[in-house]
């Protein structure tokens, strides 16, 4: 084993772990922990934009944004926290661009906004122009100029190095155990800080917008170190995946004017959403999507779940097509041999986020509001501050990152000031250690593939847009039922170096984890709010729901807590677009 | 439908060599090469290794050589690859880098020669007032849109039959992200990196074969972009009254 001693040690390199790297950097002696190369995480996948109150388009003011981010997340959001992510998103996005981001531009030479889901003027009047974008490569640009700015700033960088473990002392963190892609060795960091920034969970699912890696090893391994996770029942499934692939067809399609279409033609979202259309929130588009394919109106019409409709650009005009969405008509010319701006494209719901995961407060600590665990932090997808409640409007994510990665990221240096160093309790990497040995111990076991394909399979039919208390619980039991199996596994690869499998052993342990915790959250919400849509409770119900879940792991049990919903600014008020 | 995929295997611990191992899977026409190795992976050998993430084409981890050709698995669909039932697939890692483990190849110098050329922004002026940005218009925004898509995947890396002889050159896609920034006009431009790119192992080195254009899965105009970069070099070297420092090859 080696080990390293640093003042904050931040796991994740994606848009939130590099901008609160950052910051923290400046200070701190901290290293990044990352299981991916810094320029392959899934920030750099996202697509439609920023969004920032700029007011470069038209009039817009961070109260609207604010507004907008809280009704989008169907009341459950943090009114404070969503303000503080407004006014803040402002400075954050000059920050990028004057950091070098190409943004894309307005006629006038300024940074060019589009429309996007559920954002408005004046709390509601109609669809305003609020994304930042760069073309449709937005993530890409923010990754790269954050990663640009690290190798500049030259902060150290463990790469390839997967964590694997949390090591604490009662309530304070004490170190993290990672394991060395490049060798197999383990690696004991004792720090006064940790920070998790692992991004998202939608390998969970079958149809996913998510990378390979988005596996929630984070929350996973907090969660099994006993700390609960907050609101995991809202994950967001994204109305326009790629058919059958999952590959995110970006909001900012319609944005800019993209219609969706059933089988007959008929612009759908008419009936559903009259003021907003197309551009209503998307636990809404969504669930008008599989509304329809009920109704015998997807394509096929064989109302399936896997049905489909139509996304149609082909009214926008090549040029709008190629300048204002390039790699969308990329990847459909590349995976579906269709050409966006001659034909509609075939798209279905895809799990797109997490608006659940590791439970903080605004400057990134880790709290159940009781309890405060003292060096902890998170930042990003992986966390719940909670600024998306519910449901997530597009473009708040890397908001968020930005936003709240880079809080995080100065509270850890001011933290670590005055902080001792603390020392890892005796024993206290045993378990991750004995985990590693007994996935080595050349016993043979079952391949990892049938695990995922049924975990991802249960999750989705069973868990997914529309949800009912038996196929949930069914679920529950099927995870359970998995998680014994999947005590059985073992590494093929007896190598030490560059031995993948066992990494992808660890993330399907994470997976079923998280899967198991937000099918148990589900079934006991019983309420519809958000993206947490129950046909048997088709009610959102205040008197009795308007709290935020905390999920505990305990052995095959999850237990639940609640924590209240900051409500302060905004009374809560029935939620049509 | 059934394909063979030949697959070159390298594990440095138990091999002296590299040898093709053949796996024969079911698959779609539809899928992509990352879907069969993913599936191979995890239902068939799980010592098979390689690296991927997004899965689209957008993270840059899997270039490889596919049927000898630099590609990324997860934008190959298998109809593009074989033309029919019984097709074979030769799959082998990325070339001018040394051999990890089977497709995973060590990017190190690759890597180092991107952070050479001062991948970021040096800015040109002033900074704007605060809660402003720096103007810029839309023509001058699309003249280095090009470079700003770049993944760094390593293929034009691979494909460049000038680092067969020279491997000190630093490379396609290091001059590719010199150029996001020596054409970005709030940008100081080339002046920052004139010594790491003026050079004739820098962007002198290149002899316009084009392979980089032709593999790159961003569709990047790499090959323009090197010639836009050299003729960027001359014009300040004139105006300087200097000589460009190409050893010889710019004449
Ligand atoms: C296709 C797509 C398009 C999107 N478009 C938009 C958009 O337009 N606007 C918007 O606001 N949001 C968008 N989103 C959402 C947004 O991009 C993500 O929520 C966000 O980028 C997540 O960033 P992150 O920093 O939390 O994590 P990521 O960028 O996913 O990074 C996670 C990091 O953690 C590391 N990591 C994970 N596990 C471990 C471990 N065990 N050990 C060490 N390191 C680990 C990884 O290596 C990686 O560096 C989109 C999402 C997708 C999937
Ligand atoms: S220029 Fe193209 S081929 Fe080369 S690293 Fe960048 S994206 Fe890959
Ligand atoms: S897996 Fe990301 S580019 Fe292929």
């Amino acid at each position: 084993m080696i080990r390293h001693e640093y003042d904050a040690v931040i796991v994740g390199a994606g848009g939130s772990g590099l901008y609160a790297a950052l910051e923290a950097s400046r200070t701190a002696r901290t290293a990044v922990v990352s299981k991916l190369y810094p320029s392959r995480s899934h920030t750099g996948a996202a697509q439609g934009g920023i969004g920032a109150a700029l007011g470069n388009v038209e009039e817009d003011k961070p109260e609207w944004h604010a507004f907008d981010t809280v009704k989008g997340g169907d009341y459950l959001v943090d009114q404070q926290a969503a303000k503080i992510l407004a006014e803040e998103a402002v400075r954050a996005v000059y920050d990028l661009e004057n950091r070098g981001l190409p943004f894309s531009r307005t006629e006038d030479g300024r940074i060019a906004q589009r429309r996007f889901g559920g954002h408005t003027r004046n709390f509601g009047e109609s669809a305003v122009h609020r994304s930042c974008y760069a073309a449709d490569r937005t993530g890409h640009m923010i990754l790269q100029t954050l990663y640009q700015q690290c190798i500049k700033n030259e902060v150290s960088f463990y790469d390839e190095f997967q964590a694997i473990d949390i090591i604490m002392d009662g309530n304070r963190v004490t170190g993290l155990l990672a394991l060395e892609l490049a060798t197999g060795e383990l690696h004991l960091f004792t720090s006064k800080a940790v920070l998790f920034a692992t991004g998202g969970f939608g390998r969970m699912f079958r149809i996913t917008s998510n990378a390979y890696a988005n596996t929630g090893d984070g929350p996973a391994l907090l969660a099994r170190a006993g700390i609960p996770l907050e609101d995991m029942e809202f994950f967001q499934f994204h109305p326009t995946g790629i058919l059958g692939m999952g590959i995110l067809i970006t909001e900012g399609v319609r944005g800019e004017g993209g219609i969706l279409r059933n089988r007959h033609g008929t612009r759908f979202m008419e009936e559903y959403a009259p003021t907003l259309l197309d551009l209503a929130p998307r636990d809404m588009v969504s669930r008008a999507i599989m509304t329809e394919i009920s109704r015998g109106n997807g394509v096929r019409g064989d109302r399936k779940i896997d049905d489909y409709v139509m996304l149609d650009a082909t009214h926008l005009g090549r040029d709008v097509v190629y300048e204002k969405i390039p790699d969308i008509a990329d990847f459909c010319k590349t995976y579906l041999a269709i050409d966006p701006a001659e034909k509609p494209m075939p798209v279905q719901p895809t799990a797109h986020y997490a608006m659940g995961g590791i439970p903080t407060n605004v400057d990134g600590q880790v709290t159940t509001g009781a309890v405060t665990y003292e060096g902890l932090y998170a930042a990003g997808e992986c966390a719940c501050v909670s600024v998306h409640g519910a449901n997530r409007l597009g473009t708040n994510s890397l908001v968020d990152l930005v936003v709240f990665g880079r809080r995080a990221g100065r509270h850890v240096a001011e933290y670590v000031k005055n902080a001792s160093m603390p020392s890892i309790p005796p024993g206290g990497e045993e378990r991750g250690v004995k985990k590693i040995e007994r996935l080595r111990d050349g016993r043979k076991g079952p391949h990892v593939g049938p695990f995922y394909e049924k975990m991802q399979e249960t999750m989705m039919a069973k868990v997914g847009v529309y949800r009912n208390a038996g196929p949930m619980s069914e679920a529950v039991d099927e995870i359970r039922r998995l998680r014994e199996e999947y005590r059985d596994v073992r590494t093929e690869d007896s190598s030490s170096a560059f031995n993948s499998d066992i990494l992808g052993i660890l993330e399907l342990e994470n997976l079923l984890d998280l899967s198991l915790v937000t099918a148990a959250s589900a079934l006991n919400r019983t309420e519809s709010r958000g993206a947490h849509s129950r046909e048997d409770y088709p009610e959102r119900d205040d008197p009795n729901w308007l709290k935020h879940t905390l999920a505990g792991l305990d052995g095959a049990d999850v237990t639940i807590d609640y924590k209240d919903v900051d409500v302060s600014i905004w009374k809560p008020k029935p939620r049509t677009y | 439908m059934t394909v063979h995929l030949d697959i070159e295997r390298f594990n440095p611990e138990a091999d002296r060599a590299s040898h093709v191992q053949r796996y024969t899977l079911d698959v779609e026409p539809t899928d992509r090469v990352l879907d069969a190795l993913t599936t191979i992976n995890r239902n068939v050998d799980g010592t098979l290794t390689f690296r991927r993430s997004c899965a689209h084409g957008v993270c840059g981890s899997d270039a490889m050589v596919i049927n000898g050709k630099e590609a990324l698995a997860c934008k190959t669909l298998i109809q593009d690859v074989a033309e029919s039932d019984g097709a074979t697939i030769t799959i082998a890692p990325a070339r001018h880098m040394e051999v990890q483990r089977d497709l995973m190849v060590k990017q190190d110098t690759f890597f180092a020669n991107y952070r050479a050329v001062k991948p970021f922004f040096i800015a040109d002026e002033a900074k704007p007032a605060p809660q402003k940005e720096y103007l810029q218009s839309v023509e001058e925004r699309s003249v280095f849109d090009d470079p700003t898509k770049c993944i760094l995947c390593g293929a034009c890396y691979s494909a460049c039959p000038v680092i067969d002889k020279n491997p000190s050159f630093i490379g396609p896609a290091a001059i590719v992200q010199a150029a996001r920034f020596v054409f970005d006009s709030r940008e100081k431009g080339i002046e920052a990196r004139l010594d790491i790119l003026d050079r004739p192992d820098g962007v002198w080195a290149c002899e316009n074969h084009f392979e980089c254009t032709r593999v790159c899965p961003r569709d990047i105009k790499v090959t323009k972009m090197i010639n836009f970069t050299k003729r960027e070099i001359k014009k300040l070297r004139e105006a300087r009254g200097e000589q460009t420092n190409d050893g010889g090859a710019a004449t």
